[in-house]
């Protein structure tokens, strides 16, 4: 086989990868957090890009360019969805959270199955089926602009983690309840701030995917497992290793399909995730929990 | 024996089993063909919850991943008598060893590297997805194309291979649910279920205690992947196909799951309450909403993930304890 | 108890289903006479809800037609099999329950499967409308009909019909890759080919198979594959979105085949050809199909133009409006709705006035319709035309294809 192949499909995965790793980020911030097992992760995303579907089949606004807008209206649902529902299930065992949001999953699901009915639904833009030619390598044009997107919204999420006031805040709580209990902050305010920041995490990296795959209403399960994968592969309480994660499994699942059968390559993420869980936990870049 | 296992439960739960053991018994007779269906559904969803209750329940470690079993088992015992005409009940054997082994595995991988809680939970899904994908390129056992049983004639029942009318599988499924109910009993009031409690409530205090939290937990994990795999038994000879897609989904986990989290995890009964109460909560809100004629697709589903939360948010440990309490049906050692 | 229309609430009626439902219900009920009551069983929510609701408008369609045949009226009871073998059985059983004299459906195999059981033992007729997997027909049921081809008999045709138009365009690709989805359907294809190709002497190497995940949403790393493997042609079985994803890919990995050889659903369905509108043109489909010089076939399209004036007639129309049509046809032979009547009425039907391709309607001692044929089609235009076999066609075929680039 051709090496341009191997290059290609690489350069694919990777910017696949970071798109994933967009989504994963916002699982990270929340689990990482809040401490709460968003299992209707992967539903939140397909809400977003159902909104971008319906945005761009009214207006004919591109997705990209609604982004913000769409992480605006997540982090709203993703803040209330805190506030009011999951916020007394903080301390509960897992399974209690698991079946909160299982049921939440189930019912988002199925409104928006009622709402746009189970056929596929996808964005055409003016460059959906753009591609860029770079010497022999034949980049997919749709999945560059994806690319640069996640890597800036995920800039800004670091940046305001590191510098903002709040952010700096929330990173305390996460650190250390009690203490920052103690130092008088606001722990529930900051819980629903940070978990509509992840739904906007996922708000915008829906808005990006909806660019790269089709819609169905029961597309959540699959993504909330893959976050969950690279949130562990990645380390949690680390986002640049969400993002690590997200390009490491989108490599190697592109690489595995083309060695390998492609209708095995999911295999090779969950390979990886048993070898991280059994050797080595806190994720590549995960700090060892004290 | 039946003084030991009698011992210390208060008569009305005693009187109430007997009469709705009783009832259950007499189904066939007074009940349609569709309503059996119904009670098979039921009695397979509470046996499996109570299996995977042992696990959770018990001794506290989350699987999500629990159709892992449900498929070994299932594809184990369809695959001898496919291949080689082995009737169920050997088959057995080959599916609990089977299922058995693979708990073991994931149990031993898990205990002892440390992977507990959420981790543990998705290292179940991981090899559940595992075997899904593992299967769907399993071309002995059909691949993704299904594994299909081939069918003989209703006319007779054929107990020994588990060919009949729905009557039959009923009362199989009766017997096994009632078996599992009573070797939950038995372990819960033994040493091991001690242990269990004990290792639930705090893992670290019942190693300083001294008790081998290793052995018990693994323990766990295979009866659990044990008792499971018997019901995928009963799964394949029921519905005479298997395919990897639908038998080790995950959404086939957290199906059975449901159950025993909304009857009441770690109870004896809650895995039955939960069954009864989940399937029949299904059923009736398809009458309900087709007699209001509200056909729209996905409606039920939705009322149904709403009574879910209800239940979730309201009753938080599941309806058994409550239902317990104001039934004063509560002995001391029943949480 | 359900039927098309929505039935007002009373009080009574919602008790008296529950108490009926309940409690035992005689088998003598079935017996009587008026319209037969015909359960249709269908994936309507779920991960196969598209096609379960795209074959409802094939039943849609039906009563008028069969009242302008003379056929008598059917009284259609809905079902959801939600696309899961448990609770398809159950909403068999409780179908039968309700008074259901003959069960149409599912669609799915496994949940077929699972049905026919139900059936054969109740002693219900049950006609299957779309289920390729071929044990089905091969358990010995007397109950169960299947007027649907197997995957065996598909590929079959599919490859008579690709030699009938390489001849008669006088091109063919002399290699292709086969690419196939990993699910039910394409896995039996696959297992098919390696002994239905040899049968045929095709001109052209198999020089790559290449299977993918059914869930996969980027298909990039397979078409790249595909492409790397150099081949003419591209032989596929595969669903919808995957035919949308690989026909994207296609595009942006700048390879224009010589010919898309599709053996299953997908490319040319309405949102493949809406969604890619140029782009569509050009695959061919070797499908169980209609044949569209039948004159049912013409009332059948426009019955379906009217109700749905932007959906082409296809095969989850055809063959489930058969399905009916077998029912239907069966009860008036039978001319009553005891359910051993209606089955040996079904095993002898010979519709010859039908929609499908073939001789028409008429079943073997397995309860199998094996004299289906299959047709291919082609995307023209936003359209679709039948190309072969030539009785059955109403175009040439374009060969090669025009390739993407030069699309406009």
């Amino acid at each position: 086989m051709p090496a341009e192949i191997y290059l290609n499909i690489a350069v694919s995965g990777l910017l696949t990868g970071l798109v994933y790793g967009l989504m994963a980020l916002g699982l990270s911030v929340i689990f990482g957090v809040v401490r709460v097992v968003n299992f209707a992760h992967g539903e939140m995303m397909t809400i977003a890009m159902y909104l971008a579907i319906v945005l761009f089949a009214a207006f004919k606004l591109d997705p990209l360019v609604m982004m913000m807008p769409i992480a605006g209206v997540l982090f709203v649902f993703g803040y209330a969805l805190q506030a009011g529902l999951i916020n007394p299930f903080i301390n509960r065992p897992e399974h209690s959270q698991f079946m909160l949001l299982v049921a939440l999953a189930i019912i988002i699901v199925n409104v928006l199955l009622m709402l746009f009915g189970p056929d596929a639904r996808s964005v055409q833009t003016a460059y959906s089926f753009d591609s860029f030619l770079v010497g022999a390598l034949i980049v997919d044009a749709t999945k560059v602009y994806a690319g640069a997107a996640a890597i800036v919204v995920a800039s800004a999420l670091f940046a305001f983690f590191r510098f903002a006031r709040i952010g700096k805040a929330i990173r305390a709580c996460a650190d250390n309840y009690t203490g920052a209990l103690v130092v008088g902050l606001d722990v529930k305010r900051l819980y629903a701030l940070t978990f509509g920041l992840g739904a906007a995490c996922v708000g915008a990296a829906g808005s990006m995917l909806v660019l790269l795959i089709d819609v169905t209403p029961t597309l959540g399960p699959a993504y909330t497992l893959l976050a969950f994968v690279i949130v562990i592969t990645g380390g949690l309480g680390s986002m640049p290793g969400a993002l690590l994660g997200g390009v490491l499994i989108g490599l190697t699942e592109a690489l595995a399909g083309l060695f390998f059968t492609p209708s095995a390559k999911s295999m090779f993420a969950f390979a990886i995730l048993v070898l991280v869980l059994l050797f080595r936990p806190q994720g590549i870049l995960g700090k060892k929990p004290s | 024996m039946i003084a030991a296992l009698l011992d210390g439960v208060p008569r009305r739960v005693l009187a109430l089993l007997a009469v709705v053991l009783a009832l259950l018994l007499a189904a066939p007779f007074i009940a349609n063909d569709y309503l059996l269906t119904v009670l098979i559904l039921i009695l397979y969803f509470a046996y499996t919850g109570q299996a995977w209750n042992i696990m959770f329940g018990f001794a506290g470690q989350l699987s999500l991943g629990h159709a892992i079993f449900v498929g070994l088992g299932g594809y184990a015992a369809a695959a001898l008598y496919v291949h080689f005409g082995i009737a169920p009940w050997v088959g057995l054997a080959g599916a609990i060893a089977l299922a058995a082994a693979c708990g073991a595995l994931i149990g031993f991988l898990a205990f002892r590297f440390g992977v507990a809680g959420v981790y543990f939970a998705i290292l179940t899904i991981a090899f559940a997805e595992f075997a899904r994908i593992g299967f769907d390129h399993f071309n002995w056992v059909g691949g993704s194309a299904g594994l299909f049983l081939p069918v003989a004639n209703y006319a007779r029942n054929d107990l020994w291979n588990l060919r009949g009318n729905p009557a039959m599988f009923y009362y199989v499924m009766l017997a096994l649910t009632v078996a599992a109910f009573l070797l939950s009993h038995v372990l819960l009031r033994s040493r091991i279920g001690y242990c269990w409690l004990a290792i639930r409530e705090d893992e670290q205090a019942a190693r300083a205690l001294g008790i081998d939290t290793f052995r018990y937990k693994m323990v766990a994990v295979v009866i659990s992947a044990a008792m499971t795999s018997v019901a995928g038994v009963f799964f394949a000879f029921y519905y005479n196909n298997l395919f990897p897609e639908q038998v080790f989904h995950i959404s086939r986990s957290i199906e059975l799951i449901l159950a025993p989290i909304i009857g009441g995890v770690g109870t004896l009964f809650g895995p039955i309450i939960g069954a009864f109460l989940l399937t029949s909560l299904a059923e009736g809100l398809r009458e309900v909403m087709t007699a209001f004629g509200f056909d729209a697709p996905g409606a039920k589903q939705v009322f149904y993930g709403i009574c879910l939360l209800v239940v979730v948010i309201l009753v938080p440990d599941g309806v058994w304890p409550p239902l317990a309490r104001a039934l004063r049906l509560t002995t001391r050692r029943e949480s | 108890m359900t039927d098309n229309r929505r039935s007002p609430l009373t009080r009574r009626r919602v008790l008296a289903g529950t108490a009926a439902s309940l409690l035992a219900a005689p088998a003598i009920v079935r017996a009587q006479g008026g319209p037969l009551k015909v359960g249709v069983l269908l994936p309507r929510t779920g991960a196969q809800a598209g096609i379960g609701q795209d074959c409802q408008r094939g039943v849609e369609i039906a009563p008028g037609i069969f009242k302008d045949l003379g056929l008598p009226d059917l009284t259609i009871m809905n079902g959801d099999t939600e696309t899961n073998v448990e609770v398809a059985r159950a909403r068999a059983e409780k179908m039968i329950n309700d008074g259901a004299q003959l069960l149409v459906g599912a669609f799915d195999s496994g949940q077929s499967t699972a049905i026919a059981q139900v059936a054969e033992q109740k002693g219900i007729p049950f006609v299957i409308n779309i289920a390729a997997a071929p044990p089905i027909t091969e358990q010995g049921y007397k109950f169960v009909f299947r007027n649907f081809p197997t995957a065996p008999m598909i590929l079959a045709d599919a490859f008579a019909n690709q030699k009938e138009i390489f001849e008669s365009t006088g091109k063919a690709p002399k290699s292709v890759v086969f690419m196939h989805v990993n699910d039910t359907f394409g896995t039996a294809m696959k297992n098919g080919i390696g002994a239905v190709m040899p049968k045929f002497n095709m001109p052209y190497q198999l020089v790559e198979q290449i299977a993918y995940d059914p869930t996969a949403r980027d298909l990039s790393v397979e078409v790249a594959k595909a492409k790397a493997a150099g081949a003419e042609a591209l032989l596929m079985v595969s669903r919808l979105n995957d035919a949308i994803l690989i026909t994207r890919e296609l595009v942006k990995q700048r390879w224009s085949p010589m010919a898309v050889l599709s053996m299953g659903p997908g490319w040319y369905e309405d949102q493949y050809l809406k969604t890619l509108g140029k782009l569509a043109d050009g695959p061919m489909s070797f499908v169980p199909w209609y044949d569209p010089n039948k004159k049912l076939s013409r009332e059948l399209e426009a019955a379906l133009a009217k109700a749905h004036p932007d959906i082409n007639l296809n095969t989850n129309h055809i063959y489930t409006f058969e399905a009916l049509l077998v029912a239907a046809d069966a009860y008036k032979r039978a001319g009553s709705t005891d359910p051993k009547a209606l089955a040996d009425a079904i095993r002898a039907t010979n519709i010859t006035n039908n929609v499908s391709t073939g001789p028409g309607i008429q079943f073997d001692a397995k309860g199998q319709n094996d004299k289906l044929k299959n047709s291919a089609i082609q995307n023209r235009g936003g359209k679709l035309v039948t190309v072969a076999p030539k009785v059955a066609s109403n175009a040439q075929p374009e060969l090669p294809m025009t390739p993407y680039d030069k699309r406009g």
